[in-house]
């Protein structure tokens, strides 16, 4: 019988998704004896025409790491669903846009302005910028044009299921690789559409194994501004912890290590929007009931958006800042 | 036609609505615009209604609560008075004018403020005119050049 084809895809990602299969060890042999590997651009050489070649549906599984940001991306992803079976997004960009979705705080020509001409590392006298489609006399060459607005995998192509993390820990990784190998071998159901796998339903305040008081927050602070108690709630001690509008699965490693949750493990369940819960918890935790003192707290929060919304600003309920 | 706004006003159960109700009672007028939604404490209204209502059409979002210290549930309230700013500073950040949220705090017996409140707001928000979220839902793009050289085999 045919081995079931695997493919590992990147879309707009730093390549640590990648890195985290690997990091699977051992693991990857099973992953590499009981798969056939058809596409994985970051690790063996395969062109795009390969997958074009192949029937729809043949394979089995695809692994999508990375956010949609522009033309390429997005018509790989539509190639990819096309010919896949199960599409899986893997990891924080592609499930809920990630880093590069906090370019949708600004607009497409304030980025490129910026990386080509205002960043202070750029030497650029003949400010050239990227052109989609540029004439040269030996014909036309294209590159893929870049979109203003960051999207989440899921909303740009139908997904069947989301594998969080940035990156999704190596343990996790191999428990999902054990489900999948042990469900197509032994001809058990697949979960239900839109399961998220490798995650638990609790937020990561649940594994965080800090002991938790009443929490009385006059000033907020960042980590290097205190020698921080390493048994205490790191939010009780005024660092804005992203654990209580995180998923758990990661097994709170950062809290673990005295850095504050960031808040890569997506929404927990039942939660819509990652920042409004992280502002509704926050609001909890001021200690104080006068408008103009909360107001000089809450401007003590570092970087609110960038903080809040770190990783799912594409998907979030306003999506995009309005310029 | 002129622009009519669409504003959502979460009224608590124990003095605002009742403070809405003693408005209609005595047969004040005010503009139709605010769609009441009643809520049991302006500490049930979460961050994310507000941002939900605003993405799906709203120009204006306004709570209504209780007086500080009158809450019912004695301190529902202050979460709230926390809640609005963060929830402000989120708006921000996202490009909404602060004047599309506003927190008041409207007793049972304060029907007439009630109307103040939903007239002056409503006239706030028709200045400020319609919201409309740019991008918010996905169109996929058209076949651009790049797609169809690499649709080349």
């Amino acid at each position: 019988m045919a081995k079931p084809k695997l493919a590992i895809y990147w879309a707009a990602s730093c390549g640590g998704c990648d890195i985290a299969i690997l990091d699977i060890e051992a693991k990857i042999l099973d992953v590499a004896d009981f798969f056939d590997l058809v596409f994985w651009p970051v690790a063996l050489d395969f062109k795009y025409d390969d997958i074009r070649r192949m029937d729809d549906k043949s394979i089995t599984l695809t692994l999508f790491n990375g956010a949609i940001r522009n033309d390429e991306n997005f018509e790989i992803a539509r190639l990819l669903r096309q010919k896949s079976v199960v599409m899986c997004a893997f990891g924080s960009c592609a499930t809920e846009g990630g880093i590069p979705a906090l370019a949708n705080l600004y607009d497409r020509e304030s980025i490129i302005d910026y990386a080509f001409h205002k960043s202070p590392s750029v030497d650029n006298p003949d400010r050239i910028v990227p052109e989609p489609i540029y004439k040269v006399p030996e014909g036309t060459i294209t590159i893929p044009a870049m979109w203003n607005t960051v999207r989440s995998l899921g909303q740009t192509i139908d997904i069947d299921y989301i594998i969080p993390g940035c990156p999704p820990q190596s343990d996790q990784i191999i428990n999902v690789v054990e489900a999948v190998i042990d469900i197509l071998s032994n001809g058990k159901p697949l979960p239900a559409k839109g399961t998220i796998l490798g995650a638990t339903d609790k937020s990561c305040c649940d594994e965080c194994k800090r002991q938790r008081n009443i929490k009385k927050i006059k000033k907020f602070i960042r980590p290097f501004e205190k020698v921080l108690d390493p048994d205490l709630c790191l939010l009780e001690q005024g660092v804005v912890c992203m654990g209580p509008a995180t998923r758990a699965g990661c097994g709170a490693k950062c809290v673990s290590a005295g850095v504050p949750c960031r808040g890569c493990y997506s929404l927990p369940t039942n939660i819509r929007d990652q920042g409004a819960k992280m502002a509704s918890a926050l609001a909890s935790v001021i200690d104080s009931t006068d408008p103009a003192e909360i107001n000089a707290i809450i401007e003590t929060i570092p970087d609110p958006i960038g903080t809040f919304y770190r990783f799912s600003l594409a998907e979030s309920m306003l999506r995009r800042v309005q310029i | 036609m002129s622009f009519e706004p669409k504003i959502i006003g979460f009224l608590c159960n124990w003095c605002s609505y009742t403070g809405a109700d003693l408005a209609g009672t005595a047969r004040m007028k005010y503009p139709p615009n605010v769609i009441s939604i009643r809520v049991m404490c302006s500490g049930r209204v979460d961050p994310s209604f507000v941002l939900d209502a605003f993405s799906k059409g709203a120009d204006g979002v306004l709570v209504c609560g209780c007086h500080p210290g009158d809450c019912h549930y004695v301190e529902g309230n202050y979460k709230c008075m926390r809640r609005i700013p963060l929830t402000l500073k989120i708006l921000e950040s996202f490009g909404i004018d602060k004047g599309r949220l506003r927190l008041e705090w409207v007793s049972a017996s304060e029907g007439a403020r009630f109307q103040e409140v939903i007239k002056e707001f409503t006239e706030q928000i028709r200045a400020l005119g319609p919201l409309q979220l740019k991008e918010w839902t996905f169109e996929p793009p058209k076949e651009s050049e790049h797609m169809i050289e690499m649709g080349r085999a």
